[in-house]
């Protein structure tokens, strides 16, 4: 066991850690952090995405020591202080960009980095962007709709094709 | 996964003193971290390099960029000195791997359907490690095979950069490794074809079209031309007949494409 440390959503925290120990299972098992989810834990879905040191990444293709200093954001940071859902959130809820949910934190994260980078992306960008998050229900579609709408753009002519 | 250590290392020296025995050097992990959850290796220590800050960053010196090993695909993307190179590095995998994955963890995985071997044997870069510098000719060796001794480590790849290039992928899209991928590099000297993906030799140099574009480049140079399909791999994705064909189109959408 080797220690580590990192801030986690502006807390800084520590932990006990095996060598292979995935930076998802030191959010989920040791710090409680569930909100990312673990789907294909083969780096293909992107349930896992969170943020190390502002850039999206796949938290179970990642070890938890190499997370050693760094600024990481999970889901669980995203709500505005007050509680309320932030225009990400809020846009997936509106737009119903989600059914199950499980996707949904990765989606977020996903989209949080994207607009960061690109604060009024086009649907062919965003829907480059999202290659790496895989969701079995919604078809995509409202999940495009619901991020250019988080990017303050019109969607009134996005159908749900 | 089987159990192991991370040990992180600052420097290029103490990575390798931490290297011998059952260890492996982890960079990106894109591809290293799935192969330890299928128990398909199990060293007793990981060497990280991440923290190794002499194999980080790119730079532009006399119109030869160089590329720390640890330098990920997004940096690549984003630097623009060598568009062909950056626009090669922005369509692989997915944004989150593309923070991740290194060009040095390709280039000594040498899949043979990555992406940046392709790179580097068409541009004539030069591979750098620990100890040596070696030709891109000389360095790949075949699928997963490289010139790499046990131990050594890619610290940078150097690459002149050519007058014109372009790389064509046909993405394999549940992957988005290379189906087939063509890099065409032209310079003063003459030009290079690197081909990915295809063949069960890995990446290679496909030399009848480099001398027709030499002495014509434009995409009508290979219309004459024929791929041969021995050797190409066969797997559910693709025939060895279809990988060649690929082959003769993605090398002329590459010419075509090329600035």
């Amino acid at each position: 066991m080797t220690k580590v440390t990192m801030t986690i959503n502006g807390k800084s925290v520590a932990g006990e850690i095996e060598g292979n120990t995935l930076l998802s299972a030191f959010l989920r098992d040791d710090q409680r952090l569930t909100g990312t989810h673990v789907g294909c834990d083969t780096s293909q879905c992107g349930a896992c995405v969170v943020h190390v040191n502002g850039r999206p990444v796949k938290s179970c293709t990642m070890f938890a020591a190499e997370a050693e200093g760094a600024q990481v954001s999970t889901i669980e940071g995203q709500a505005n202080a007050d509680g309320s859902l932030n225009v990400i959130q809020q846009a997936f809820q509106d737009h119903h960009g989600l059914q199950c949910g499980f996707c949904t934190p990765g989606m977020v994260m996903t989209t949080a980095a994207l607009l960061k980078d690109n604060p009024k992306p086009t649907v062919d960008e965003v829907r480059e962007h999202l290659e790496g998050n895989i969701c079995r229900c919604t078809g995509y579609h409202n999940i495009v709709k619901a991020i250019m709408a988080a990017s303050g753009q019109d969607v009134s002519a996005i159908a749900a094709e | 996964m089987y159990t192991f250590d991370i040990e992180r290392p600052a420097t290029i020296a103490e990575a390798v003193n931490a290297l011998g025995g059952e260890t492996m050097p982890l960079s990106g992990g894109q591809t290293l971290i799935p192969t330890l959850k299928a128990r398909l290796a199990s060293p007793d220590k990981l060497v990280s390099l991440a923290g190794v800050s002499e194999m980080q960053g790119i730079s532009l010196d006399g119109g030869i960029l160089t590329i720390g090993g640890t330098t990920v695909h997004a940096d690549v993307a984003t630097n623009g000195s060598y568009p062909a190179l950056s626009q090669l590095a922005a369509n692989i995998g997915d944004p989150a791997v593309r923070n991740r994955g290194t060009i040095g963890g390709s280039i000594a995985n040498n899949d043979p359907a990555a992406c940046y071997p392709a790179a580097a044997l068409a541009s004539g870069a030069t591979i750098v490690t620990n100890t040596r510098e070696i030709a891109a000719d000389d360095y790949f060796l075949g699928m997963f095979d490289t010139a790499l001794e046990e131990g050594e480590i890619v610290t940078a790849v150097k690459f002149p950069i050519p007058e014109k290039a372009n790389y064509q992928k046909f993405v394999q899209p549940a992957s988005r490794f290379a189906l087939v991928g063509v890099f065409v590099a032209k310079t003063s000297d003459g030009v290079r074809v690197a081909v990915t993906g295809a063949s069960n030799e890995g990446v290679h140099r496909w030399n009848a079209a480099e001398d027709a574009l030499a002495a014509d480049f434009s995409a009508a140079a290979l219309e004459g031309l024929t791929v041969s399909s021995d050797d190409m791999i066969s797997d559910l994705h693709g025939s060895p007949e279809y990988r060649a064909h690929l082959v003769k189109v993605m090398t002329a959408r590459a010419v075509s494409a090329a600035s």
